[in-house]
């Protein structure tokens, strides 16, 4: 417990909390608008600029920001004050904390804390972000604020149980839950030539995963507790730096769903044939690292994507969908991997 | 006083603590602030697990009381959503007086069986004894399933009744609507 390693684990916690995790989310609010225009055939922000440059627009995420630290902060009469101060940051926080665990490169190096018990921690600090949606509609003293909390609560613990039940047939075939281990088992070659990624041993984990990942995370076609066309939602009373807070963490949210997906199903920062094992350094290193990036920012882009694509679900369907449908297929998926792991 | 010892008062503090607003005033008189007082406490319960190297334990405590059975306590709690003048003031009832009693009785055997387990024994430094694993999700699984088979698959039992009844009580509701 020295000096140097406190530095060190500081400087990589500002790097992959607040440099990766905050400026991808924010430049995923710019990507988030500009795909949706692209999908609807418009061209979409290219106004804001700084000196005359836009960017392609991506000067705008700067003037969000600007503007929601100089509007009006708005607490509503008869709220919780306390609770209602707290709620964003309930939010926020978990999203955050969870990229203490996932490698972004081979070695102790290149992950803030290499716990064994990885994505069990992730699990137990992600739930927490529950807390943040409920407490925020709950303490905001209003009625179209609560139903979207229960809707909220209801919804992401329905989720996390699947979300967690699909993980399983990795930790079966790899025998661990840590991250780091995890990746390192998908260097492993199939007959000699396919790479075990997660996707290939376990594609219908994937599908089910990112679903009630999705869901947990509470987009369309999955944003019920919003729900913008008819209540609102649990953000409704808040207003500047607090509801970007909100919705700042949906977005860190979907990179944490894609870092999770990237490194369980498509093999961390393994680049496919090419030093399994991680120890070659160099230059091979910052390949290895970079690929882990890409494949992060190529699955925020399948999330936005899916966004746009579909229509949102009523909310019965939501539960019918979480409890008949994804439920009793992530538990067929762990008997199916069970049995096919005993024969072979 | 070294520097764990101080981080075991803090978090031992807290933990009592929290658990002490949960049914005192002024925390106690609002059930939400109540259950967050309960989360508290439980969080830093999981960071005394951490301290005992029992990682794993705990994380399923961060997971399942804090994750998931909290979070249904508040549930309810939002569901009700209860007016100050529908909470009934504190009254002693039998039961509240059996059960302090019973809290009583439970502390004073677990404080003595404590100080007696305790007693003349000196703190052993487990990572420098070669226990790499202890605490560990394989080593606690390995134990689970082997040693503790019998206790771990009865508690299973007790929570599939737990689940029956739930569902009992929800469709008696139904059925009598219908």
């Amino acid at each position: 417990m020295d000096l140097t390693f406190l530095l060190m684990t500081l400087l990589k916690i500002v790097l992959i909390c607040f440099v990766f995790a905050m400026i991808l989310g924010a430049i995923l609010t710019w990507g988030e608008r500009k795909l949706s225009a692209v999908v609807q055939d418009r061209i979409g922000p290219n106004r804001a600029s700084i000196l005359g440059v836009t960017a392609l627009g991506l000067m705008h995420p700067i003037a969000d920001m600007l503007k929601a630290f100089t509007k009006e902060d708005f607490v509503p009469a008869g709220a919780n004050r306390f609770l209602f101060a707290m709620a964003p940051m309930l939010a926020m926080v978990p999203p955050l904390v969870v990229f203490a665990v996932v490698p972004f490169g081979p070695g102790p190096d290149f992950v803030i804390a290499p716990l064994d018990t990885g994505v069990l921690f992730i699990f137990a600090i992600g739930g927490m972000g529950i807390y943040g949606a409920t407490l925020g509609g709950w303490s905001s003293n209003n009625s179209f604020a609560l139903l979207g909390s229960l809707r909220a609560a209801a919804q992401m613990i329905s989720y996390e149980v699947s979300m967690g039940l699909n993980l399983v047939g990795i930790f079966m075939i790899f025998g661990t839950v840590s991250l780091s281990n995890i990746v390192l088992g998908q260097g492993q070659l199939l007959w000699g030539w396919l790479p075990m990624w997660g996707i290939v041993v376990q594609p219908v984990a994937f599908i089910l995963f990112m679903t009630a990942s999705m869901a947990e995370n509470k987009r369309a076609p999955f944003d019920l507790p919003e729900g913008e066309s008819e209540i609102l939602g649990y953000n409704l009373e808040y207003s500047s730096m607090r509801f970007a807070l909100f919705f700042l963490s949906e977005f860190v949210e979907i990179v944490v769903i894609a870092a999770m997906a990237a490194t369980l199903f498509f093999g961390g920062w393994q680049i496919p044939w090419v030093d399994p094992q991680g120890t070659a350094g160099g230059w091979i290193t910052v390949g290895q690292v970079a690929a882990f990036v890409g494949k992060v920012v190529f699955l925020c882009w399948v999330q936005l994507i899916i966004r746009w694509t579909l229509p949102r679900f009523r909310y019965d369907q939501v539960m019918a969908l979480g409890w008949k449908y994804l439920l009793p297929l992530s538990l067929l998926n762990i008997v199916a991997t069970a049995v096919v792991l005993a024969m072979l | 006083m070294t520097a764990e010892l101080l981080i075991f008062y803090f978090m031992a503090i807290m933990a009592v603590g929290g658990a002490v607003c949960v049914v005192l005033p002024p925390f106690g008189r609002n059930p939400l602030h109540a259950a967050l007082a309960l989360l508290v406490s439980f969080f830093f319960v999981a960071g005394i697990f951490v301290m005992l190297s029992a990682h794993l334990v705990a994380v399923l405590q961060i997971l399942v009381y804090a994750g998931a059975v909290m979070v249904l306590f508040v549930f309810v709690v939002m569901l009700l959503n209860l007016k100050k003048d529908e909470l009934k003031g504190a009254r002693w009832t039998p039961w509240k007086v059996f059960g302090v009693g019973a809290g009583l009785v439970m502390f004073t055997k677990l404080a003595l069986a404590v100080v007696v387990v305790t007693e003349g024994e000196t703190p052993v430094n487990l990572a420098a004894e070669g226990f790499t694993g202890y605490g560990g999700i394989h080593d606690v699984g390995a134990a689970l399933v082997t040693t503790y088979l019998l206790p771990f698959e009865l508690t299973s039992i007790l929570l599939l009744v737990a689940i029956i009844g739930a569902v009992l009580v929800a469709r008696r509701q139904t059925g009598g609507a219908s």
